[in-house]
């Protein structure tokens, strides 16, 4: 049976994992409440604000939901406010909610503001060709430890990290054509 | 592989309005109220002088915000800020793009500094949002360089009438093109004032190409919840935190709605989370033409 894959609808670009997704062939669903992440297989966890996110999440039980969720051994992957989360260091700020499930550091906002935001190739180690990162007010990875490997760079800065079922990219996979990190996340629901 | 960087492309600007999408944005004129805000749960604010109630009540000329007003907020959250320029005003946007500000609202709260033309968004690294009260408006503001679409509602009214009457405008426009062939396109382009291959690629996809938010008039959670059923991707709320008796629990209130928009079980708990009255409202048949906001622009 395929995988069922629960996108975190609280808030963020939630619409566009669906679509790409969809675009594979996926089976996949908007989720917001703990029974509906706990029905997945495996979940993403989009761009939007980490701040927002991480509210909602703790508020609504949907945090504790996720970390079960994870307990079961179900693929979680962040993208952008989805790697903050995912972090168990978020850098100068003990005090925001996170999943803290990957043994990393990041940074919040760590390219500058909007008017910094840009794009750029990048290599992801795993996959047979370059691909288009879409960085927005994102954020990048300060230090990896245990079991999280930095599986991408970009100008010596850690853009994407790799631990067990878990994955986090500082960048935007879902706005561009394409889908071979979605291939990526699907061989790590099938591993 | 290429070494180039593109830095502020189109798509990192329709980007953040996508990031933006399913919260509520709000209006805030001081660093206090920028902290209840984003500890409420806001996905950005508008740094402001006054709200638009304000504005309205005092008249006289509107402008950009105090530099210091703005900067000082930007300090003080981590979620982006937004701020205001008048419509036509691209010196006002130059300075709030050089300030680093990361959205800017060609906004018809403000008073109209061209009654002819607005900004060239293309020309800017930020992206912009822009009001309309129908699809046609829409169109030109984003051929224009509009990143993110706001209805126009009618700010500072308290009252979601406008916002209502502006987003069935666009919804129902959309759905009217969608049923055309491309024969007609061109001739419904002109009828409308709009960008033909913007018509077009509506006609084709059966939504926006940005996102779709809603504003102006919004005062409470059943408000927010009423804006995401009839299609809006999320709220911005001026006067209507603030101008309430209960700015912190309202703000909780509205962002809880705005999440669990299509669950009225959900909507019902936001609003027993209230712990006082929303702020006044105004019959808007009552304003005089020249009073109206919403027919500032074009």
């Amino acid at each position: 049976m395929a995988a069922r894959i629960g996108v975190l609808a609280l808030q963020g670009d939630f619409a566009e994992h669906i679509k790409a997704f969809e675009e594979i062939d996926c089976t996949v669903e908007a989720v917001k409440t703990p029974e509906a992440v706990l029905s997945c297989d495996a979940l993403v966890i989009p761009g939007g604000e980490s701040t927002t996110i991480g509210k909602l999440c703790e508020r609504f039980g949907v945090g504790e939901a996720i970390l079960q969720l994870h307990a079961n051994g179900g693929a979680i992957w962040g993208t952008c406010a989805g790697m903050i989360l995912l972090a168990k260091e978020i850098e100068g700020n003990d005090t925001q909610w996170r999943l803290g499930l990957m043994d990393m550091a990041v940074r919040r906002n760590a390219f500058g503001r909007q008017v910094e935001s840009f794009e750029a190739d990048l290599q992801v180690i795993g996959l047979d060709r370059p691909t288009r990162g879409v960085f927005i007010r994102a954020p990048f990875v300060t230090r990896v430890w245990g079991d999280a490997q930095a599986i991408c760079t970009f100008r010596d800065k850690i853009v994407a990290v790799r631990q067990g079922k878990l994955l986090a990219t500082a960048f935007h996979p879902e706005l561009t054509d394409d889908r071979c990190m979605q291939h990526l996340f699907r061989r790590m629901i099938e591993e | 592989m290429s070494d180039e960087v593109q830095i502020s492309t189109w798509k990192t600007k329709v980007g953040l309005a996508e990031m933006l999408r399913g919260g509520v944005i709000m209006d805030v004129t001081s660093v206090e109220q920028a902290k209840i805000a984003e500890d409420a749960g806001a996905v950005a604010v508008m740094a402001l002088e006054r709200v638009p109630a304000d504005i309205r009540a005092e008249g006289g000329v509107a402008r950009m915000a105090d530099l210091r007003i703005i900067e000082a907020i930007m300090d003080a959250v981590t979620i982006p800020v937004m701020a205001k320029a008048r419509i036509g005003h691209f010196a006002e946007a130059q300075v709030l793009e050089a300030i680093g500000v990361d959205f800017i609202d060609e906004s018809e709260v403000l008073t109209p500094a061209d009654e002819k033309y607005h900004i060239w968004k293309h020309d800017f690294k930020v992206p912009f949002v822009c009001g309309c009260t129908c699809l046609a408006e829409a169109l030109r503001r984003i051929g224009e360089g509009a990143a993110m679409i706001r209805t126009k509602g009618e700010a500072g009214s308290g009252n979601i009438v406008e916002a209502t009457r502006h987003m069935r405008a666009v919804i129902q426009g959309i759905e009217e093109l969608k049923g055309l062939r491309d024969d007609e396109l061109m001739t419904k382009a002109k009828e409308m004032g709009a960008p033909f291959e913007l018509v077009r690629q509506v006609a084709r996809e059966g939504k926006l190409p940005v996102p779709n938010f809603s504003a102006g008039g919004i005062a409470t959670p059943a408000d927010a919840a009423l804006m995401m059923q009839l299609g809006a991707e999320a709220i911005f709320v001026g006067s209507g935190i603030f101008k309430s008796e209960d700015p912190e629990a309202r703000a909780r209130a509205i962002v809880h709605a705005c999440t669990y928009y299509n669950d009225p079980h959900e909507v019902a708990k936001a609003c027993r989370g209230l712990e006082g009255a929303a702020m006044p409202g105004i019959d808007v048949r009552s304003l005089p033409e020249e009073e109206r906001l919403a027919t500032r622009g074009w």
